[in-house]
């Protein structure tokens, strides 16, 4: 591995813009993306070099499979430069760079909370260190500790019953997609000098709070870049300067990225829109001769492999609550151009083609932003890849881009934002079927019979009213949101105080646009009781306290996922109101309100502390993920279910609108051909519909029954859960057989 | 995909001035590539006078059993889904039960549909293929024609009810005035499979020009829960699917014709 320069002019070949001027990859894309209208049959396999680096991690994945993790550095709290350099085998290897020393070797990062560390080195059977320990309760605050210092009770009553769960309070935020092929564009001394104007410039401001706090934040990036530039010394390049070629391009934006996860335990630590721009540099090599396709496909296929082993040090009930050890490395891929070309490129087709050369994997999460304007090739390239591998995810580029414009990427499963632009405050979820719970006890939770909320008049009599259960609804949605954007502002606050992304915010324009992202939970089960209540007699069982504890449902009532306006549009009402609420709520540092309708597989532990509810769900049973209709209630095939999702306007759930479906290849058509086809077709009708976004997992009922037995037999089977793929033999028994019961749509 | 002008609008025999035109749809669905090409709206219309053995949905034998609607409450049911249909590529099939038992409604529904400029096809066991008449086969694209069995013993053993002579002429005419036709076999071990039988089927099909292709359905027990539902007896209950060599078999047989099968 050699660091030495041999290219004069990083930039020779580019086409000039304003990206020269400024620090604008967006700009640079615009300008020099090649589009690229035909089909897979160029793509190539993978090397035997390739099938050796990963054959050795696929080694270790058993053993980690079977512990729940491979190894730990307990003693060394992650930092840029923490660790020395780490190598899976550095003969090999074209992209360089771990987490820590060795590969799968788990860092820990006391600063967003020292328990969550602690709790998980205990689990997988590692002492704490006693001097970490020491540190993070001694001498530096952890964010975990400054949020409970500030929590008012409502917020510890309302995380305590589970109406509110998920709050990013003991762990990292995450959610922030630094624009890492800055670095790689520019280079690291570009972007500090960049910084430092932004820094200088402020000191002619008056030294209020926001101008104080963002000096120290500048000063702060700065420091982060230097430590970028420190570590990929380590590994011998120097990346002040930009890349000249291809590799070096996305080896000093893995570096970036890298950076950020030694950095940060994110709940999701997305990587943002890169294919295209990787392809620029991709192109430039293959026409100078510099590469050919096998070496540009294996430059991809190393970077994915250095992606898949992003691993995080987490506890096992966090694994459960987000089935196995998700880190959410979205990548954004395809959409198109605002001057209307596509943004495929053959790197769009390469980053797909690592699912066949290295297997299918959860990780990264190959997010295609759709398009019916998209090349017809690429469109059945993406079916094909789903029909195989059932590892994509799609969302609409047509209802993105208006807003977001051409350089926009998902983080996490959902959540669009302008790279290097946007950034976002994440928070949990508000569950919205235990909110009318509470509106019918008067706050008092269904389950334990605490007062949660303040008291308000309960809804009386032996069979529910619905103007007065909306009216009580209405009330306790008030105090719903109040709470949760009051937990969500203290949680900001003491993040960027105690564990501020040095890294991924210098890697952001100044001043940057904030999102405050709020989201909710068990709107279909919310839905379908508002729609019981409405249109059939439901029946109020109370127990001995007057605590409404089960419901008794009497006639036929429309269910959500059936493409019928008359519960619909409540499920439209419901998110329109509950953002309206929301918004009235002062967001810290005057973020922007969005919402998502997204749950991963947490509807399952949702549902787990939610009781019976009026549209005859029994207690404990799981919710439909994300904007799902409750499994089997859509009875007229995924289509209808996929138009009424379609109905709640994108505008009112900016975060993302999350809808899983489950077909059989047989019920897509009869041929390959014939399933490709329809399932580009169905793509096409749910985008043309207004429908966001579509997990679609191409799979029988007997190989998941078969992968719940045999475990072993299946090590990368993937499926998709609301927004992000994961291993199915990771998941538990209980997520499985959630899985497995959901709607099979036999035929879609 | 647009109808003959014609065809359009036109008032039913006898409906004139009268009630409008009301049919028994037991249920409808949205399927992909199984009830004819693409995306469709699947109305699957109450009654049929065949009682196959294999039958998974006996909840759609009797008429009663579905719900009234108006042509136009089924049609407002397939606007819902209208633009979709376009943008994905389909269109409305017409299944059961037993389309035909409602030959008035049925052609009604599928006139409509043609004439909205909607690929339509029509399911059928063709045993009631006389009732349908000329204008209603100008606005059917594609029948999905089920041929139960070939020979009268094993057909009458199959459907209890029924004969095989009106399918097989149904068939003939289908083909006669240009039709396209996608043949439906269910295959049935030890009631359907025996070689002759379906050696007969594939070469009375490949005798029909507007035949598309073949599809062996292999026998399933999924609709078995039906019958307890409804306290019957489901007579195939221990009867196994078939296995991938007689599969492999059937579909050599119609292959063997030059037939495409799937």
């Amino acid at each position: 591995m050699t660091g030495t320069r041999t290219v004069v002019d990083p930039w020779r070949g580019f086409s000039d813009g304003a990206w020269q001027d400024a620090i604008d990859v967006a700009d640079f894309i615009r300008h020099n993306h090649r589009p690229y209208t035909g089909d897979a049959s160029f793509l190539t396999g993978a090397t035997c070099r390739t099938l050796e680096v990963w054959g050795r991690l696929r080694q270790m994945f058993v053993e980690e499979r079977q512990r729940g993790v491979y190894d730990v550095d307990a003693a060394t709290p992650s930092a840029i430069t923490a660790h020395r350099p780490g190598y899976i085998d550095q003969n090999l290897e074209l992209i360089v760079g771990l987490q820590t020393d060795a590969p799968l070797r788990r860092a820990i990062m006391p600063a967003g909370g020292l328990r969550m560390v602690e709790n998980a080195l205990k689990a997988y059977g590692y002492e704490p260190d006693p001097t970490v320990r020491q540190i993070f309760t001694r001498y530096r605050k952890t964010h975990n500790d400054a949020v409970f210092d500030a929590y008012p009770a409502d917020v510890l009553a309302a995380r305590r019953s589970h109406i509110i769960t998920g709050l990013p309070d003991a762990y990292g935020r995450g959610r922030i997609i630094g624009d890492y092929r800055r670095v790689a564009l520019y280079g690291v001394d570009r972007l500090v000098a960049e910084r430092r104007a932004h820094r200088v410039a402020l000191d002619a401001q008056p030294s209020t709070d926001a101008v104080i706090r963002d000096r120290e934040e500048l000063a702060e990036q700065i420091r982060a870049l230097g430590e970028l530039k420190e570590m990929a010394a380590g590994y011998g390049y120097d990346i002040s300067a930009p890349a000249g070629t291809a590799r070096e391009a996305i080896q000093w934006l893995y570096f970036a990225y890298l950076a950020a996860t030694k950095e940060q335990n994110g709940a999701a630590m997305s990587l943002g829109r890169t294919a295209g721009f990787v392809d620029v540099y991709l192109e430039r090599d293959l026409a100078e001769g510099r590469l050919t396709e096998i070496d540009a496909q294996e430059l991809v296929d190393d970077f994915v492999i250095k992606l898949r082993i992003i691993r995080f040090l987490r506890t096992p009930e966090y694994d459960q609550l987000f089935s196995g050890d998700p880190t959410w490395v979205t990548e954004s891929i395809g959409g198109m151009g605002s001057d209307g070309r596509p943004l495929v490129t053959r790197t769009s087709f390469r980053y797909l083609q690592t699912l066949y050369n290295l297997g299918p994997a959860p990780e990264p999460n190959l997010t295609v932003l759709w398009s019916p304007r998209l090349p017809e090739g690429f469109k059945r390239f993406c079916a094909q890849v789903s029909l195989d591998t059932s590892a994509i995810q799609y969302e609409n580029d047509e209802l993105i881009r208006p807003r977001y414009d051409d350089d926009a990427a998902i983080a996490c499963c959902v959540s669009a934002m302008r790279v290097g632009k946007d950034m976002q405050f994440f928070g949990a979820r508000a569950n919205l079927a235990k909110a009318l719970l509470y509106a019918i006890n008067g706050g008092r939770d269904e389950l334990t019979g605490d007062q949660v909320s303040p008291p308000m008049p309960p809804v009386g009599g032996e069979v529910l009213d619905y103007a007065e259960v909306l009216d009580a609804y209405d009330r306790m949605l008030d105090w719903l949101a109040a709470t949760y954007v009051t937990a969500l502002n203290v949680i900001h606050h003491m993040h960027d105080r105690y564990a501020y992304e040095r890294l991924e915010m210098a890697l952001h324009d100044y001043p940057v646009h904030r999102f405050l992202a709020t989201g909710i939970a068990g709107l279909s089960v919310a839905v379908d009781s508002l729609s019981a209540i409405k249109h059939a007699r439901v029946k109020v069982l109370r127990d001995e306290t007057g605590l409404a504890t089960d419901y008794l449902v009497e006639g036929d009532f429309p269910c959500f996922g059936n493409n019928d306006d008359r519960v619909d549009e409540i499920a439209v009402w419901l998110v329109g109101t509950f953002l309206a609420k929301l918004r009235r709520q002062r967001a810290y540092r005057n973020a922007e309100h969005t919402l998502s309708v997204l749950t991963i597989t947490s509807n399952v532990v949702y549902g787990r502390h939610t009781g019976h509810t009026p549209d005859g769900r029994r207690a404990g049973e799981p919710f439909a993920p994300g904007a799902n209709p409750m499994n089997g209630r859509d009875t007229h095939g995924l289509v209808a279910a996929a138009l009424s999702v379609a109905k709640l306007p994108y505008d009112l759930a900016r975060d993302g609108i999350s809808l899983t479906t489950t077909v059989t290849p047989d019920g897509l058509g009869r041929t390959r051909d014939e399933q490709i086809g329809n399932l580009v077709g169905v793509l096409d009708g749910y985008t043309d519909a207004g429908g966001f976004h579509l997990n679609m997992n191409v799979l029988d009922r007997a190989t998941l029954t078969d992968a719940m037995v045999h475990p072993e037999r299946y090590p990368q089977l993937t499926i998709r859960v609301s927004g992000y793929a994961v291993n199915f033999v990771r998941l538990t028994p209980e997520q499985q057989r959630d899985v497995i019961s959901r709607t099979f749509h036999g035929a879609l | 995909m647009t109808g003959p002008p014609s065809a359009a609008g036109r008032t039913p025999p006898g409906a004139a001035g009268t009630r409008p035109l009301v049919g028994a749809v037991h249920s409808y669905d949205l399927s992909t590539g199984v009830d004819g090409p693409g995306t469709r709206f699947v109305a699957f219309l109450a009654g049929c006078p065949l009682r196959c053995r294999f039958c998974h949905s006996p909840d759609t034998w009797y008429r009663r059993s579905g719900r009234e609607h108006t042509v136009d409450q089924l049609m407002a049911e397939v606007a819902k889904y209208r633009r979709f249909i376009s943008v994905a590529g389909g269109g409305v099939t017409i299944s059961g039960g037993e389309p035909l038992m409602q030959p008035a409604f049925t052609g009604e529904v599928l006139r409509r549909c043609h004439a909205d400029g909607l690929h339509t096809a029509l399911d059928t066991s063709g045993f009631l293929g006389d009732r349908a008449d000329d204008a209603l086969l100008d606005a059917t694209d594609l029948v999905l024609l089920d041929i139960k069995s070939w020979d009268p013993q094993t057909y009458r053993r199959v459907t209890r009810t029924g004969r095989v002579t009106p399918t097989l002429r149904f068939a003939r005419r289908l083909a006669d005035r240009g039709t396209p036709m996608w043949i439906r076999f269910v295959l049935v071990p030890g009631l359907t499979d025996d070689e002759a039988n379906v050696a007969g089927i594939a070469s009375f099909v490949a005798g029909l020009d507007t035949v598309q292709r073949v599809e062996v359905l292999p026998f399933h027990r999924l609709g078995a829960h039906k019958y307890a539902e409804l306290g019957l007896r489901f007579p195939l209950a221990d009867t196994a699917p078939p296995d991938a060599a007689l599969l492999v078999r059937v579909r050599g047989q119609f292959a063997a014709h030059g037939l495409t099968v799937y």
